[in-house]
């Protein structure tokens, strides 16, 4: 429809909304290209630049088939669809079909058969991961992945064009701050933020509404409102997937905050590797601007609300609320003591309201149909829902929402399809760095905030990393304090110099020269490093370590007492060998990067050890699996095999 | 005697109630009553920073159940019937593990050691990093070169590999306010070599009284201060002897 749209008054665009679904209604076909991360990759864009000019070729040909484009047939690029593992992903509205793993050169088949003749493609179809087998499945509604989701904070990912403002508007966009403005006064709106049970989704946990209320009790003129899209945990991108697939969503719950507090400047911080997130929330900001949504007299109500995109440096910490409100007013971002809270003095000494991106996501949503409806997903203490990115060791990784307090076997197992090659489930790790490792006998347990903490790991901003029998937990506990001595701001003592200290501790283990006394320290640091350091990222930097060590202490006292990496992963305690079933096939000799295997054609092979340097080719490329692990004297690659999946 | 009108909250420090101003940080209050709190990064001139950690003492209130809470006394300010003991077990632990950790990082550092051993640690637990200086990151004279004005010293990198260096060097006016400071004499300087003062790799020249003969301080501290406080230069061309001097003159003059 028109580009330059402009809304004098609430009246107007909720007549605009009338009309553009109207016209949608026409709309027989849509095929929806996915443009998240994972299919950008693997050539998302260009498959759907394909479509579309295999679509300008067709034109004619689609007009006789009842599929006028603009009108009755649209191709359009959309957000992350979720299921990350199956890209790039196409999918067709109204049918449900689903294509995966579509390559460009596909594009010209997909319209040609499956939008002119109805046609499915059999060798694009997605192959279930249950245990029954491969099945090929044609609707993304019957895939367990997505059958089993809810989604709340992702409702318009993978539907909408970022960049269309038509059609987020078709989408019921922009109802939810309408009402509120239109039906409800500011109180009314935290009231009910409050009631819903809303709490923040960037880690700690804390009730929203409390929040909005507290910061609107201090007397001072001016209030801040700011989205923390600085989202840095390794393997997360929930926000992510929020900014660049629907960041008018994002702009929608600012604008109802804004409103609600009666803030007339806000800014969202966007972290500097998602240069794709400014990009569609710059678009956005343009857009509404001209559209009487941003800027003064909002909708002709007199409301005033500027919003400005800021990004951050590249540091992790800036995620902290205080190292952020620092690095917007220019100074370094490092974070300060918060025995006054930043909802009374934030940013520039003013009351601050600070929320996660996801936070602000579920807002409309939670005014649009009201807080029990939210109130009445998920336990009590924990509403709603959750978007988590499973990553690791899973078959399905990718980008999934559900309702709070479902079962990390749940997630892993059913969403997740289970561990990669059917191995055995060892941990999950949740909250990103600041979070902990649950083994297996966690896996029933409800995931929510409280649940999480008390069993020593967190909900965070919602990573859940798995790991399979062949992940070394000291290995792992060494590899968070790496990140984090690469992102701790190095302000106060127990957090850059503990890092360093427990990093040395845990290489020395890992190196095999660890001592039982070895563990005492660390528990003595992480504890200081826990009650003494500055800021929540010190604080919560040992759990990593902790949880490992809680859960996993006979992996400790193996590397520690017998020089042995059950895991077969350090390379210090590891050596690989190649037993006598060998075929003398030649690869890995020729494939060792050493020349440190001897041996004729099919003759057995042997491994020099003096020139080993542990890398593991030789192990990969066997096409027979006959060269072995060895750790503490043991073989530790070919134990039993015991799935622990449903 | 002046009224005091400030607020009053009751608190009480390792036993002993004190009446204490409203607005003010545990430690000062402490250190007010002679309850002596040990820091680093704490310099009473500028703004708390909450960085050495050691300063950390144990509150809890009436109404917290036995529940304690671990805090930095520079930062938490006194509220009523506040509890806080400077001596508990956990804080001496939390003093320790810190002065350990500086112990490894500043091994060569006589400050650092004296308080170390008042903790029982003789030597640190810990690996000791190489090529240590004594600098422990207190970022004191980063802060005092920010409240002169100069702002010519920076922290640089972050997490253990953090420093503190002058990026510009023509931003550094000499002063020595930096290595004065320094609670760990971190920041070398040598002055009277070939009659130039030597800090942060740079030679500044040293502009001395015309009656004494002193050394007062380098042409660009003189232009900087004069600048700043509005003072006219020649006021900063005198040397604190001189000025003692001329102010006796004058008095004895008012007097007779």
């Amino acid at each position: 429809m028109s580009a330059a749209l402009s809304f004098k008054n609430p009246e107007a665009l909720l007549a605009y909304a009338e009309k553009v679904k109207k016209y949608r209604q026409q709309r027989t076909m849509e095929i929806r290209v996915c443009a998240g991360p994972g299919c950008i990759a693997r050539g998302g864009r260009e498959i759907f630049s394909a479509i579309k000019a295999t679509i300008e070729k067709n034109k004619k040909e689609l007009k006789k088939k009842n599929l006028e484009v603009g009108v009755k047939f649209e191709a359009k690029c959309t957000g992350c669809h979720g299921l990350c593992e199956a890209g790039p992903v196409v999918t067709f509205e109204p049918s449900k079909l689903f294509y995966s793993k579509v390559k460009i050169k596909d594009a010209e088949e997909i319209v040609e058969k499956t939008v002119l003749n109805d046609e499915i493609i059999k060798r694009l179809l997605f192959k279930s991961c249950d245990s029954r087998g491969g099945d090929l499945i044609k609707k993304y509604t019957d895939i367990r992945f997505y059958a089993l989701q809810t989604k709340v904070a992702l409702r318009n990912v993978g539907v909408v064009d970022p960049s269309n403002l038509d059609d987020f508007i078709a989408e019921d966009g922009f109802k939810a701050f309408v009402k509120a403005l239109t039906e409800m006064s500011p109180d009314d709106v935290i009231e009910e933020i409050e009631k819903s049970g809303l709490r923040g989704r960037g880690g700690a946990g804390f009730s929203t509404g409390k929040k909005w209320r507290s910061a609107k009790r201090v007397k001072q003129d001016r209030v801040w409102i700011i989205c923390n899209g600085d989202e840095g945990d390794p393997g997360a991108f929930m926000d992510r997937a929020i900014m660049e697939g629907d960041p008018y969503s994002v702009i929608e719950g600012l604008l109802i905050g804004a409103y609600a507090l009666g803030a007339t400047d806000g800014f969202i911080y966007v972290r500097h590797e998602y240069p794709l997130a400014v990009k569609h929330l710059q678009m956005a900001i343009n857009t509404l601007e001209k559209a009487g949504l941003l800027g003064k007299n909002i909708l002709g109500t007199g409301m005033t609300f500027n919003l400005k995109i800021s990004r951050g440096g590249g540091a992790f910490v800036c995620g902290e609320s205080s190292a952020l409100m620092r690095s917007l007013e220019g100074k370094v971002g490092e974070p300060r003591a918060k025995y006054i809270r930043s909802v009374e003095k934030g940013l520039l000494d003013q009351p601050t309201v600070l929320n996660n991106v996801e936070t602000f996501t579920c807002v409309p949503a939670i005014i649009d149909k009201g807080s029990s409806w939210f109130a009445s997903i998920g336990p009590k203490s924990s509403t709603g829902t959750k978007a988590f990115s499973l990553v690791g060791k899973v078959k399905n990784t990718g980008l999934v929402e559900v309702p709070m307090g479902r079962t990390l076997r749940e997630i892993i197992f059913d969403i997740g399809g289970g561990i990669i090659d059917d191995r055995p489930f060892k941990a999950v790790q949740t909250g990103g760095p600041s979070g902990g490792c649950l083994p297996v006998d966690k896996l029933d347990l409800p995931v929510d905030f409280d649940t999480l903490s008390r069993a020593g790991a967190m909900m965070g901003s919602g990573g859940m990393i798995v790991m399979d029998d062949r992940t070394c937990m000291v290995d792992i506990a060494d590899y968070f304090i790496r990140f984090l001595i690469g992102e701790s701001c190095g302000k106060c003592v127990p957090c850059r110099e503990g890092l360093r200290q427990v990093h040395e501790l845990l290489d020395r283990i890992i190196r095999g020269d660890g001592e039982l006394d070895d563990l005492k320290k660390i528990d003595r640091l992480c504890h200081t490093m826990e009650v003494a350091s500055l800021c929540a990222l010190g604080k919560s930097a040992p759990y990593p370590v902790t949880s490992t060590i809680k859960y996993f202490r006979d992996e400790y006292m193996a590397h520690i007492e017998e020089k042995k990496c059950p895991a077969g992963v350090c390379k210090s305690l590891v050596k690989y060998d190649i037993n006598k079933d060998c075929i003398g096939c030649l690869i890995c000799k020729k494939q060792c990067p050493v020349d440190a295997i001897s041996g004729e054609n099919k003759k057995l092979h042997v491994i020099d050890q003096d020139k080993c340097i542990v890398c593991g080719i030789c192990y990969e490329v066997c096409p027979v699996d006959t060269v072995d692990i060895i750790s503490g004297g043991e073989i530790v690659n070919r134990r039993e095999l015991e799935v622990v999946n449903p | 005697m002046p009224k005091d009108r400030s607020e009053k909250v009751r608190v009480t420090i390792d036993g002993r109630s004190i009446d204490a101003e409203k607005g003010k940080s545990i430690l000062e209050v402490a250190r007010e009553c002679g309850i002596e709190i040990p820091s680093l990064c704490y310099h009473p001139g500028l703004e708390s920073f909450g960085a050495c950690r050691l300063c950390v003492v144990e509150i809890t209130k009436p109404g917290w159940e036995g529940w304690k809470k671990l805090v930095t006394s520079c930062l938490y300010p006194v509220e009523e019937e506040l509890i806080i003991d400077t001596r508990s077990e956990e804080v001496r632990e939390n003093r320790s593990v810190v002065l350990d950790l500086l112990l490894a990082r500043v091994p060569e550092s006589d400050v650092i050691r004296q308080l170390a051993a008042e903790y029982g640690i003789h030597d640190t637990s810990y690996t000791k990093r190489e090529d240590a200086d004594t600098c422990i990151m207190c970022t004191i004279c980063v802060r005092v070169c920010d409240a002169i004005g100069a702002n010519a010293i920076a922290t640089l990198s972050r997490g253990p590999d953090k420093y503190v260096d002058v990026p510009d060097k023509d931003a550094c006016i000499g002063c020595l306010a930096c290595a004065l400071s320094c609670p760990t004499n971190a920041i070398p300087f040598e002055e009277f070599v070939n009659g130039k003062r030597k800090i942060w790799g740079r030679e500044f020249d040293l502009v001395y009284d015309e009656i004494s003969h002193e050394p007062i301080g380098t042409p660009e501290q003189i232009d900087h201060f004069a600048e700043k406080s509005g003072l006219p230069k020649e006021y900063f061309l005198k040397s604190d002897k001189v000025r003692k001097k001329e102010t006796a003159v004058t008095f004895a003059r008012v007097q007779f």
